[in-house]
């Protein structure tokens, strides 16, 4: 039985685990304050915040809760905006009052939700980090630039938040209830959830694919989620190689010091992948099985040549992240197998790791094409390359062939525009909404020298570049 | 006993509506309470874009436990007709279909997803016929909806005998996707003697009444339509909220149960139409001195397979058509050409913009091809009092050269124009593009009947006061600018005032809420039901003060006589009124004067007035990948004299962010077969809050405004979706800053990530 709080209620939902929490507060609870705008995580006006326990931690994320099942809610405190309202306005309702920041009001609470998602979370309070969490909430109207300056209101009033503050802080200074204090002795008090076997249960990451593609299937489907097992979640390294477990989401890897320490710009990499709460949602397992063949985890950790361990029962067996994909959306994995464990070699101090990613819209939108290399190198030369890109081709690709001709070669813009020329034999593009077929083999060279002129700016110029296309 | 009111709870100058908001206390139609038997709705639309339709099988739907009942065309008791200017579109598809997903049947069952999942089992046999979906084509075979339009000012052919500078060139606008985050829907309930109370979301509750009358083949008195808010409209739900309407309405009326429909986002895209998509020829004629003196141009409007609002659309993009310059010799056709899309229909500036992008198109293409700054020709034929506009009206409090010079001004272009070369001289991968887009919008319906509002206020023997109009508030604050109306004449805290919903039956016969003008036509029709009430007032506060009524002011909640205070209050005042058998109720009714059009000559006084403005944008481009971003808007804007500053700013920029949208990533793809490939978030990109320019700075144009308009403040809606047209020419300038030697073949918006790669690394 799935069993969570509900702003200061505990739920025992009678429903269908796959039943989405969007449709289970609105129509089951009848609170309304949560509105729909897509059904698929792409405009935030479901936002609402999921706090779970994590090492003793309550920790609280947003969340579109249209596409989260019941059965992702276990054990956690999901809050709407019934559940923050006071008898007065937050800081926050009131900063966007002040600032002008609704105009409609239906993306409004999305925002609000995000909003108070920054005020209780540890990212550093300046207006950067208050606007990316909005980063998933559209406004048509379009009221950003008052949103900005509410965000902005908002960032100033969390700088005055006590470090590892405790909820007290939020609920004196009136952006929570004074019912917040106690949710983690109440989610403490839960029992531990029960094992359940995968058996024939679909089995369910963050659900942000899934409640895209079939919603009406999902809804009815008996579920197993990954999320709810901590021990799917861990990211460490052994051995010079760094392990992480299916069920760590985007954001699991975006805020781990170790993910941070290997990869500089890796924050600066997960700005281009989808949305905060997405992020928050999106497990990397979910991400390579579901198989786009512009999947941006999957583009970012071919370019690792990653491995994955694949489990079924107690049997698992290993395959090359490059492998894996045979054909479009067909995978090297057996019914009943699932993806466990990704692993990838540290890379060493001589190797640079870079990802692109162009779309009609910079952020939240899905790759015209995508790509990551890690380039190692001795001096000039090339000592040897991973090279991956999306978008070009029935599946994800592992660029090995333009991978194999850099090694060896010497920096410079005749063996660069050489190489842009072998990586177009490797790919198959077609036209659809994302662009023409011509295009992105364009945006595909494109990115194979921003690759370079972003590593090894001293080295090659786009001018360079551009003339040895010429010569 | 009279209960205080708690004052200073509601602050006008913000968004009324706002606390609600913040809150999730809106309650927009899906938050209705549900009644008990509700049937949910769902449509099974045509898999093809165009066909005869031989026959229906709803067998296995029927079947499906939880399906009430299954509705086509031949169960619709009035005419099958949806059509709001030409009968040409039917509710449910019947012998043919015109579009992809147009609606063949109407499915009720006990649940939504029980309605879908039957609506998923209907099949139709339809013999396929030709699918168009470009407009020349569309005309070329002589599909048109309506006549063709032409406008005339001079003779343009014996101008440009005298041209020293002559362009010609093509200019094409893509359709826009609404995208209103809360979807089209109604809800209806059925009422005693056959009547029937529709929630809607709609622009226009009584567009949903006549059409619901129609259908249902009953009298309008027996529709009563109630709009709350709307999460979203910009003219999306001004016509086309009518057909959803009408199909609760039928299963209401048929079942005689409540019957709720909210479309799915990804239906709501499918089915519903667009902006118009324009494609469009021009031929410009310029003197030395680089003043236009000629100008042509021939207008191909895709509507899309029924007329809708398109021929008032059409019109609308001729009355643009120079946008803010003074053109001596005009000679443009519009057509309205009939395709196989959803028909399209209006959105925020209605035809404006995409005439506007076509003189902007001729002018840059002038500009480049003899060497000089676009600039120049803009600003060298800018509109002044006295102009002659192609349709015979002649510009009065023109604002075109005072905002444009106050915004070289104030935001120093020259400064902005050198920082601009010297970073693109000193920049090898990222380039910086400058472009100016002043506007002109006439402010009114452009069918003068329309341009009339009523309003109902009811003063309650406490004090308290009810105000109903027929404006809709969509977002766009028209209920604070109307509580400001009962405030400002009243003289009571705004905290005695609700904006009731705007209902048919309190408020009869209403234009939609669009065109900018809501707030200008109700609020003055509010404007005099308050009057009325308070020149009653007035009498009973004189005879209780034993004065005369003209020597009577209210302020601050106080008679004054001669201005010195008395110790009657609002209150008492109007208790004394209500003992007296004083009416304390009035209807307004406001018709805006002077406007006329005579469409046999195409000319006449269409607008009560124009709103003017200047916009600076500078882009910067990332040429080795083809992204951009806009470092500045920089606006000045004429207001007239802003009753709300917050409101007004809050349209400015949200109406500047949607025409950007429209110019770069808003993308609507139709395949060849006429389905739509761009039908949910993920394929069509609206902005987001990192797409929107880094600064924008919007400064209010001193000026003493309009007397045509609210309290002399400037319709706000539509116009500044303008400006967007600047960023398209920004980014094209700063690709042709990297790749001098390319221009686009043709104007083409919007200037996507793709063309602009495509653009920066043309040979």
């Amino acid at each position: 039985m799935v069993q969570f709080i509900l702003n200061n209620q505990e739920v025992q939902p009678k429903l269908a685990v796959g039943t989405t929490i969007l449709d289970f507060i609105r129509y089951h609870k009848h609170l309304k304050g949560t509105k729909i705008g897509c059904r698929e995580g792409d405009c935030g006006a479901c936002t609402v915040l999921v706090g779970e326990l994590i090492e003793g931690d309550l920790r609280y994320q947003s969340m579109t809760s249209c596409l989260m099942p019941l059965e992702n809610a276990h054990g956690k405190h999901i809050v709407s905006v019934e559940g923050i309202n006071q008898n007065t306005l937050s800081p926050i309702q009131q900063a966007i009052v002040e600032e002008g920041g609704t105009q409609c009001g239906f993306c409004t609470i999305g925002f609000v939700m995000s909003l108070t998602g920054f005020a209780m979370n540890s990212e550093t309070a300046n207006s950067e980090n208050a606007i990316a969490a909005i980063d998933g909430n559209i406004c048509r109207c379009t009221g950003y630039k008052s949103l900005e300056r509410a965000a902005a209101r908002i960032s100033e009033m969390k700088k005055g938040k006590p470090e590892a503050a405790d909820f007290n802080w939020l609920v004196q200074e009136g952006f929570l209830p004074a019912y917040f204090k106690d949710i983690k002795a109440r989610l403490e008090a839960f029992s531990a959830k029960d094992k359940i076997t995968i058996g024939t249960k679909k089995i369910v990451g963050g659900g942000t694919d899934l409640y895209v593609q079939r919603p009406e299937e999902m809804a009815k489907t008996e579920l197993h989620s990954f999320l709810n097992d901590a021990g799917l979640r861990t990211i460490n390294e052994q051995n010079g190689h760094v392990y992480i477990g299916a069920a760590a989401t985007a954001e699991d890897i975006r805020s781990n010091p170790l993910m941070q320490k290997i990869f500089p710009n890796l924050r600066e990499h997960m700005k281009l992948v989808s949305s905060t709460p997405i992020r928050n949602m999106a497990t990397i397992g979910g991400n390579f099985v579901n198989a786009s063949p512009i999947g941006d985890m999957t583009i970012f950790f071919l370019a690792l040549d990653a491995t994955l361990l694949l489990t079924k029962d107690d049997n698992s067996r290993i395959v090359k992240l490059r492998h894996f994909y045979k054909a479009y959306k067909q995978l090297d994995l057996e019914a009943d197998e699932h993806v466990e464990q990704l692993y990838f070699k540290t890379p060493p101090a001589n190797a640079l790791f870079n990802f692109e990613k162009v779309c009609k819209r910079t952020h939240l939108d899905i790759a015209s094409v995508n790509s990551a290399c890690l380039i190692f190198t001795k001096g000039d030369i090339i000592t040897g390359a991973h090279l991956s890109a999306g978008g070009l081709a029935a599946t994800p690709k592992y660029l090995a062939q333009t991978a194999l001709f850099l090694a060896g070669k010497q920096i410079n813009a005749e063996v660069l525009f050489a190489a842009s020329q072998l990586i177009q034999t490797e790919v198959s593009p077609i036209s659809d909404a994302r662009g023409s077929a011509e295009y992105k083999r364009l945006l595909l060279r494109q990115l194979f020298y921003a690759h370079f002129l972003k590593l090894f700016p001293g080295k090659v110029s786009l001018a360079s570049l551009t003339q040895a296309k010429n010569s | 006993m009279i209960k205080n009111i708690t004052k200073g709870k509601v602050d006008t100058s913000r968004n009324i509506d706002s606390h609600n908001h913040v809150t999730g206390r809106s309650i927009y139609v899906d938050d209705l309470p549900e009644l008990q038997g509700t049937l949910y709705l769902a449509v099974f639309g045509s898999p093809v874009a165009h066909g005869h339709l031989r026959s229906v099988d709803l067998s296995a739907a029927e079947k499906l436990p939880g399906v009430f009942r299954i509705f086509t065309a031949k169960d619709i008791p009035g005419a099958n007709q949806i059509g709001g200017i030409i009968p040409d579109e039917p509710l449910l598809a019947d012998k043919e279909v015109h579009f992809h997903e147009m609606p063949i049947a109407l499915v009720a069952a006990e649940s939504e997803a029980i309605a879908m999942e039957a609506a998923k089992l209907i099949t139709a046999e339809i013999d396929p016929l030709p699918v168009i979906i470009d407009p020349r084509e569309a005309f070329a075979k002589g599909h048109i909806s309506g006549s063709p339009r032409t406008f005339q000012l001079g003779d343009s052919n014996k101008a440009f005998a005298e041209c020293a500078h002559i362009f010609e060139g093509k200019a094409d606008s893509g359709g826009q996707e609404h995208l209103y985050i809360e979807t089209q829907g109604a809800y209806a309930i059925p009422m005693e003697n056959g009547s029937l109370r529709i929630a809607s979301s709609t622009q226009g509750p009584t567009a949903v009444q006549r059409t619901i009358a129609g259908v249902l083949g009953i009298p309008m008195h027996k529709i009563e339509v109630d709009v709350t808010r709307l999460g979203g409209g910009f003219g999306g739900k001004e016509d086309q909220a009518s057909a959803w309407g009408a199909m609760v309405a039928l299963v209401a009326h048929l079942t005689n149960k409540p019957a709720k429909f909210v479309l799915h986002r990804m239906d709501d895209m499918r089915m519903t139409g667009k902006r118009n998509p324009y494609s469009s020829d021009y031929k410009i004629g310029l003197d030395k001195d680089y003043k236009i003196i000629a100008y042509e141009a021939t207008f191909y409007q895709n509507s899309g397979a029924a007329a809708d609002l398109s021929p008032a659309i059409l019109e609308r993009t001729l009355f643009h058509l120079n946008n803010s310059y003074y053109i001596p010799n005009v000679l443009a056709t519009a057509y309205s050409c009939r395709t196989n899309l959803p028909p399209n229909t209006a959105f925020r500036g209605f035809g404006g913009p995409q005439g506007m992008f076509v003189i902007e198109s001729a002018i840059h293409q002038a500009a480049n091809t003899l060497g000089i700054d676009p600039i120049v020709i803009q600003e060298a034929n800018l509109l002044k009092d006295g102009d002659v506009f192609p349709y015979g009206q002649i510009a009065k409090e023109a604002e075109a050269i005072s905002c444009w010079e106050e915004s070289k001004e104030r935001f120093d272009l020259k400064k902005i124009r050198e920082e601009v070369a010297n970073f693109n001289a000193n920049n090898e991968a990222l380039k910086k593009g400058l472009a100016l887009m002043p506007i002109c919008f006439g402010i009114s319906f452009t069918n003068t009947m329309m341009n009339n509002a009523r309003a109902l206020v009811h003063v309650y023997s406490d004090g308290s006061i009810g105000v109903s109009t027929g404006a809709v508030e969509m977002g766009q604050g028209v209920n604070t600018k109307m509580l400001q109306v009962a405030a400002h004449y009243f003289a009571v805290a705004p905290e005695r005032i609700k904006i009731e919903s705007t209902n048919t039956t309190r408020v009869a016969n209403t234009s939609p809420t669009a065109a900018s003008s809501t707030a200008d036509l109700n609020g003055k029709a509010l404007a005099h039901a308050c009057t009325q009430i308070l020149d009653r007032l007035k009498e009973v506060a004189a005879s209780s003060l034993d004065t005369s009524a003209d020597k009577i002011t209210l302020k601050n909640e106080t008679v004054y006589v001669d201005d010195i205070a008395s110790d009657l209050q609002w209150e008492q005042l109007i208790l004394s009124a209500f003992q007296q058998r004083v009416n304390l109720s009035a209807k307004g009714h406001y018709s805006t004067p002077t406007i006329h059009f005579d469409k046999t000559t195409e000319k006449g006084h269409p607008f009560a007035y124009h709103v003017y403005g200047t916009a600076i944008f500078v882009s910067t481009v990332d040429c080795i990948r083809g992204t951009y971003t806009f470092d500045a808007v920089k606006i000045v804007h004429d207001f007239g004299a802003s009753m709300n500053r917050m409101i007004d700013l809050g349209q400015t920029e949200g109406g500047l962010v949607q025409g950007i949208g429209w110019m770069t990533m808003e993308e609507v793809i139709y395949d060849e077969t006429g389905r739509l490939r761009s039908d949910a978030l993920s394929t069509y990109k609206i902005p987001d809050i990192y797409a929107v320019p880094k600064e924008i700075d919007v400064h209010f144009l001193k000026t003493d405004g309009s007397d045509m308009a609210l309290f002399k403040s400037k319709a706000v809606g539509e116009p500044p979706l303008l400006y967007g047209v600047g960023a398209y020419f920004s980014v094209i300038n700063a690709v042709r800053a990297f790749n001098p030697n390319w221009m686009p073949e043709f104007y083409d918006a919007p200037i996507t990530p793709e063309k602009v790669l495509m653009g920066l690394y043309a040979i």
